[in-house]
């Protein structure tokens, strides 16, 4: 089964990167843009069949590695 | 007198924590492989800098699953001082041994210059030969270095005075021109409640004797030394 883990700073914590990136988007031209934030997503294919199972399994993964949850966000999304 | 230094793959400033504490303080010194469990009868364990793991998901984040991290954390709970230096700090950090997380600096660049830094607490076993307040030059070299916490956990830590170091200017003022990577509150180094767990982004190893030009650092390895003959260790 295919799940996506989307990790993202949390709300109100400070993000460097997101805001180099949207100053460079405004220089491009992309005068629209009014904030990015910026984050990684993993791509785990696991043996569960269940789609919950597998979704609160990759919750747990989240929480205990993919996420530092001081600073970053998550959410789950079975795909398959 | 017996130092842990604990060895990642990637951690490449074990052999200059070795050195300070085997030619400049006379000590033991032992190397010790992540995937080991054995401190070798430390007093002090040092967690040194580096790039752990190559900083694979987030610095630090890996490397307090390696075996040697649960020796690491049961040391500590037995109040066997412990110091976490850049990537060694980021480590304790990520292993929960103290509170906060580092964010990428704001500056978005590696930063490798001098910083001062104000002593704020001198009641651990690696700051005790620090006056309180003194200022004190020491070199950073990181690309996370930028301190955060929920605001409570900051608050904490200041209450319980448990900010040990902080960036300051050379006269040392706490001013934000000062402050190398945007760190909340300034802050460079902390210590856990009972203060036997010291983090700090700087590095003492680095600043350890005249010929580097500054051995403003070599007071913290000299600090545990100190304390360690006060609580009677070989």
């Amino acid at each position: 089964m295919k799940v996506e883990v989307r990790v993202y700073p949390r709300d109100g914590i400070l993000d460097p990167q997101g805001k180099a990136i949207a100053a460079a988007l405004v220089r491009l031209g992309h005068s629209s843009v009014q904030e990015v934030r910026a984050g990684k997503v993993f791509f785990l294919d696991v043996s569960q069949k269940d789609p919950a199972a597998a979704e609160a399994e990759a919750r747990k993964m989240a929480e205990e590695l993919l996420a530092n949850t001081v600073i970053e966000g998550f959410d789950v999304r079975v795909l398959s | 007198m017996n130092f842990a230094i604990v060895v990642f793959p990637g951690s490449n400033c074990d052999e200059d924590c070795a050195y300070v504490a085997r030619e400049l303080l006379g000590c033991e010194a032992n190397l010790i492989w992540h995937a080991d469990t054995d401190l070798k009868g430390a007093d002090v364990v040092v967690v040194p800098g580096g790039f752990a793991y190559g900083d694979y998901l987030r610095a630090g984040a890996l490397a307090r699953f390696s075996p040697v991290m649960e020796s690491v954390a049961k040391f500590a709970k037995a109040g066997g001082p412990v110091l976490g230096i850049c990537n060694g700090f980021q480590v304790l950090l990520e292993a929960g041994m103290l509170p906060g997380a580092m964010r990428v600096n704001r500056g978005l660049r590696y930063v490798c210059r001098d910083v001062f830094l104000k002593v704020e607490n001198t009641d651990t076993p690696f700051t005790r030969l620090y006056d309180r307040g003194a200022v004190v030059k020491m070199p950073v070299g990181h690309m996370e270095g930028n301190y955060t916490a929920p605001a409570a956990d900051l608050d904490a830590l200041e209450s319980e005075g448990l900010v040990v170091f902080r960036y300051c200017d050379e006269q040392g003022e706490v001013v934000d021109s000062a402050n190398p990577n945007g760190a909340d509150r300034a802050i460079a180094g902390i210590c856990n409640a009972a203060g036997n767990v010291v983090g700090l982004m700087p590095h003492p190893d680095r600043c350890s004797e005249p010929l580097l030009g500054n051995d403003a650092g070599l007071r913290m390895f000299r600090s545990a030394v100190e304390s360690m003959d006060a609580r009677g260790a070989r």
